[in-house]
């Protein structure tokens, strides 16, 4: 118990930074045309997420944990920033590639959606006017990344946490491509768009290469973790077999 | 002969599927490189965060730098929490709650066995 408590103080005292390193769209930097075409985009799957939430909560009521860990996970990890040294610049994981294989696309959408919101309205993280921007590249992008990506190697047999780490490896990547699209798009005016969206694209780089790597680490460790706590509920949710446990 | 076989099988379509991305990675920086050298503009997005602020976030260095040379600026957000201290103590809060609720869901899980 006693051990408990102080991991969750850690934890707080982990997440205690001295300004705020995000890198989420800012508020105001798309223009409103595309900005409502990715608010557009994003939230048939948003509804989709909260269909299917409602539906699969109501007939077991044991998955609420398992969604409430997985928000708090997602709100935490896309709010940390972290130094990366070989860049000199900071920025922060997602959090969707593991919520994306624990829960679905659909649901780990929702619960980015309710990350993303109050990152904007309370922490300056992102915007309101971005939002849909920010919940398409990072929930859907990054969740269904996530999703195929695990689901993909486990078919081809690679043991799980490989599996994780090549997931949410993917995800990281996926949602900063899907910035750089969007960005490019949003802010190039009458410049081409492709070289505007290579240059985004590589400026991101030294920065999120190595970030990519460490959420891939993360979502592997965190999948192996639940399987050895909880490999019950891992075949609840299809992500390993039966035969597995 | 078996488990060999299956090893094989998957470290063949492991192969493949790495090779595929590396192999669209370099296409896809090789026909950056009509643009411009990767490296280079990568060194300079480096140099220009170092130059501004050591630290900074990528959203300073890269969307709102990329964002300015286009005309389109930053807004303040809606509820400007960015003043003074006001945003350690949000920030505070909400590390403070989210590792709150991560311990809470994290003990209800491993215990609902």
């Amino acid at each position: 118990m006693k051990f408990r408590i102080s991991l969750t103080i850690l934890l707080s005292l982990f997440l205690y930074v001295p300004e705020v390193y995000a890198m989420h769209i800012s508020e105001g930097i798309l223009p409103f045309n595309w900005a409502a075409l990715w608010f557009g985009l994003s939230l048939p799957f948003v509804a989709g997420g909260i269909y299917l939430l409602k539906k699969k909560v109501s007939s077991d009521l044991s998955l609420k944990p398992l969604v409430g860990l997985m928000a708090a996970v997602v709100f935490i990890i896309s709010a940390m920033p972290i130094p990366v040294p070989t860049a000199g610049t900071c920025s922060h994981p997602c959090g969707t590639g593991i919520s994306g294989i624990l829960l679905g696309p659909f649901i780990s959408t929702v619960v980015a959606s309710i990350a993303l919101l109050i990152q904007a309205l309370f922490l300056a993280h992102g915007g309101l006017s971005t939002l849909g921007a920010n919940i398409l590249s990072m929930g859907v992008v990054g969740s269904f990344a996530g999703f195929l990506g695990f689901r993909l190697m486990r078919l081809s047999g690679l043991p799980l946490y490989l599996s994780g780490f090549i997931a949410g490896l993917l995800a990281d990547w996926a949602t900063y491509l899907t910035t750089s699209l969007e960005l490019a798009s949003g802010i190039r005016g009458d410049a081409p768009f492709l070289p505007l969206f290579g240059k985004i694209a590589i400026a991101f780089i030294p920065t999120q290469l190595p970030l990519g790597v460490l959420e891939g680490a993360i979502t592997g460790g965190m999948v192996v973790l639940l399987y050895k706590k909880r490999p019950d509920l891992l075949v609840k949710m299809g992500v390993i077999r039966a035969v597995e446990m | 002969m078996g488990l060999k076989n299956k090893r094989f099988k998957t470290t063949l379509l492991v192969a493949v599927f790495l090779s595929i991305i590396s192999s669209l990675i370099l296409v896809f920086l090789t026909n950056l490189d009509l643009y411009g050298s990767v490296a280079s503009v990568a060194k300079v997005t480096v140099e220009a965060t170092v130059e501004e602020s050591r630290w900074s976030g990528v959203d300073e260095a890269v969307v709102e730098r990329f964002a300015k040379e286009h005309g389109r600026d930053a807004k303040e957000p809606l509820i400007n929490t960015d003043q003074g201290d006001l945003l350690l103590f949000v920030f505070l809060i909400a590390g403070a709650g989210g590792g709150f609720l991560a311990g809470y869901y994290w003990r209800r899980l491993t215990e609902q066995k």
